[in-house]
């Protein structure tokens, strides 16, 4: 009994250790910002690695998510003679809540993955120790421009992803179930607002989503154990943490925005 | 220069060295990786720091670079206390501080010519026209200028070693270190390094700093040689004067023979005991 | 340098499909008129009761939208809820003895307000009131009427 307190309380202690060594991490980060402004081409890089890279597997899922609503949507309002607001039960969905989390956890899959195991061989090989060496900040260097870059990136992977699902919910309401192309579209636009489901669903979230999903897979690389089984240890702490923050994150999000 | 078993006095071989180590003592969590090490590197020389594998050599240049900092005991750089100064001094240090990691550390998502040409473009602001020749020059003293579209991965040990070089002497450093440049080269590539390491020495006018334990190839190169076991110098002097030490030891790892003071077991109940053929107490 | 060239072009294209995204979800999925003042008149309406009408439900005549609900208050006097409605502007040629009730689209649908023009020459003003409404119709009364209607019923025994 009072050994599992005790290793409760150290994996309590263990918790609390990590979280303050990623903060003091994030600290680094964002202290090397302002050697990265001088630096844009550093970003645009990472932009096309983390951004560009994860646009096909964003797209084709946004596609087939927004497919599978507007099958579902009709199939559940179609009893009902309620199938005019397919857009809306399509759109809503996707932009206060699917949009932002799934983009957020295909990109931790995708990005964030990649991300951990390309520092933690930088590791492994001694780049980092070598950059160091050369008087070359590795913060300012690798750190901050993958972070910002990504944190860049995840606002507008849910961008898309969220409009591409609209546009397949689209697709599938109004080619193939007959649902009318007007009202699909009016009845979206009446119950849509700019400012409380666009803005606060997936702009806000996303860019909440976007800086966890950054800051943990950086981080997990940098503090990954440099041999070939902590980089395998790292990278899936990376895939399973993300995805625990942000489903946990958006609970909070979603009581906060859309709370009664 | 005679052989003295376990200095205590400093060793300063030459005038005005370029770094000092005095008392250095270092540990990692209970297990003692330096205790009370003197060293003197001399300028312009080559200088060998030699061991059995596992005896921190590699740690002994991560603390001379600033990267870790020693428990006690002091590191001079050029007569800047490496462990005492800032972030901002310390890296103005680096920039004339080099060190070849064991396993060349080239960027893999760089080609040679950008790992060559990558601390020309982060510390300086020369016209890329400019960098293009420095690289070039610096690449064409390690032979490699020819190969300079290649990426890391399509390079051999040998060359990633040689690029990692060029990529060393970018910024004309006043020192190299070299971690372990040998293990695992074969017999070309390794006089290669040996006579490339000597003429970048004598020609660019560096201090060298070798660490490595195989013993003729260092031995060949290297103006003084320290060696270092459990954590502290057990001899030093020039090759000749090691040659002819009387230390059982020094005898035992310069000739690479099976017996002699450093055992192959590693301390252990005896043989019977563990086998539970002896009666009583075997264990000292 | 060509390939940062392409790299860079793939950022580009990259970051403007995310924007245009951004945009579609701006102009197409949600509306953004509403995020600009609002143009329109106000006209007030009391009902008894307005069942589940929200804040920006549309308000309609013949099916077609003409304006949104702007507010809705209570009167603490009488008890009636106080709609205020924002006509768009060009609809401005709308009856005073227009009433307005309180309808479902669909079974489940959202509650909208819609309008039903009368016959008078004078014509809706800011500020104006409708005098004619009509309360929501709300499930629970509506079965518990039938039910009670039902017992009644059944003493002529006659089915409807």
């Amino acid at each position: 009994m009072l050994e599992s307190v005790r290793r409760l309380g150290r994996l309590a202690l263990r918790f609390l250790q990590r979280l303050g060594k990623a903060t003091l991490f994030l600290l680094g980060l964002l202290g090397a910002l302002a050697a990265l402004c001088k630096r844009p081409g550093l970003i645009v890089k990472q932009l096309y690695s983390l951004g560009v890279l994860s646009l096909p597997i964003i797209a084709m899922s946004g596609l087939f998510v927004g497919m599978v609503l507007g099958l579902q949507g009709y199939a559940n309002l179609v009893d009902f003679g309620a199938t005019s607001t397919l857009g809306t039960v399509v759109a809503l969905s996707l932009v206060r809540e699917l949009g932002p989390v799934l983009a957020a956890l295909l990109y931790a899959a995708r990005a964030g993955s990649a991300l951990t195991a390309e520092i933690g061989l930088m590791k492994v090989t001694e780049q980092l120790a070598c950059m160091q060496m050369m008087a070359v900040d590795p913060f300012a260097r690798v750190f901050a421009p993958r972070f910002v870059a990504g944190f860049i990136a995840m606002p507008l992977l849910a961008g898309i992803f969220t409009a591409i699902g609209v546009l397949g919910g689209y697709f599938v309401a109004v080619k193939q179930l007959g649902v009318d192309s007007g009202a699909f579209w009016s009845q979206m636009q009446a119950s849509v607002g700019l400012v409380d489901d666009v803005i606060k669903g997936v702009v806000i979230k996303s860019i909440a989503f976007g800086w966890v999903a950054n800051w943990i897979a950086v981080f997990e690389g940098y503090d990954a154990i440099p041999t070939s089984e902590g980089i395998s240890l790292a990278t899936t702490r990376t895939v399973v943490n993300t995805a625990l923050v942000v489903l946990a994150l958006d609970f909070v999000l979603t009581a906060i925005f859309f709370g009664v | 220069m005679s052989a003295v078993t376990h200095s205590a006095a400093i060793p300063i071989p030459d005038a005005a060295p370029l770094i000092t180590v005095r008392n250095l003592s270092f540990r990692r969590g209970s297990r003692i990786i330096f205790e009370n090490v003197d060293l003197a590197i001399p300028r312009g020389k080559i200088t060998a720091i030699m061991g059995p594998s596992g005896t921190g050599k590699t740690t002994l240049l991560r603390l001379i670079g600033g990267q870790i900092r020693p428990d006690a005991g002091r590191i001079d750089v050029d007569g800047a206390c490496v462990h005492e100064l800032g972030r901002r001094e310390l890296y103005q240090l680096r920039k004339r501080m080099s060190m070849l990691f064991q396993s060349g550390a080239l960027f893999t998502d760089l080609s040679v010519y950008d790992n060559v040409a990558f601390p020309l473009r982060e510390h300086t602001r020369l016209p890329e026209s400019f960098i293009r020749t420095l690289t070039l020059m610096k690449l064409e003293a390690v032979g490699l200028r020819g190969a300079r579209h290649l990426m890391p991965s399509e390079l051999s040990g040998g060359m990633a070693r040689r690029a990692a070089l060029a990529r060393a002497i970018a910024l004309d450093p006043m020192m190299i270190m070299y971690d372990e440049p040998f293990s695992g080269q074969d017999p070309i590539t390794m006089g290669v390094l040996v006579k490339l390491i000597r003429t970048l020495n004598d020609a660019l006018g560096l201090t060298s700093i070798i660490v490595s334990h195989d013993v003729k190839e260092t031995a060949s190169i290297a103006d003084y040689i320290y060696l270092i076991s459990d954590g502290s110098v057990v001899d030093h002097g020039t090759p000749q004067a090691l040659e002819h030490s009387r230390s059982g030891w020094v005898e035992q790892f310069l000739h690479a023979l099976p017996d002699g003071p450093m055992s192959f077991h590693y301390p252990a109940p005896t043989y019977a005991h563990d086998l539970a053929l002896a009666e009583g107490p075997a264990l000292a | 340098m060509v390939a940062i060239k392409k790299l860079e072009l793939a950022v580009g294209v990259f970051v403007a499909l995310g924007l245009v995204a951004f945009f579609m979800l701006a102009m197409k999925v949600s509306n953004i008129a509403e995020l600009g003042e609002d143009k329109g008149y106000k006209v007030t309406a009391r009902f008894e009761s307005i069942g589940g009408l929200k804040i920006r439900a549309p308000v309609s005549l013949a099916g077609v939208r003409i304006g949104r609900v702007a507010n809705i208050g209570l009167d603490t006097q009488t008890y009636e809820a106080v709609v205020t409605l924002s006509i768009d502007p060009q609809y401005d040629r709308l009856p005073t003895d227009s009433s307005a009730s309180i309808l479902t689209s669909g079974l489940l649908g959202e509650q909208y307000v819609g309008l039903e023009p009368g016959g008078m020459d004078t014509y809706l003003k800011n500020g104006s009131t409708l005098k004619l409404t009509q309360s929501a119709l709300v499930l629970e009364k509506l079965i518990a009427r039938m039910i009670t209607g039902a017992a009644d019923s059944e003493g002529s025994s006659k089915k409807p």
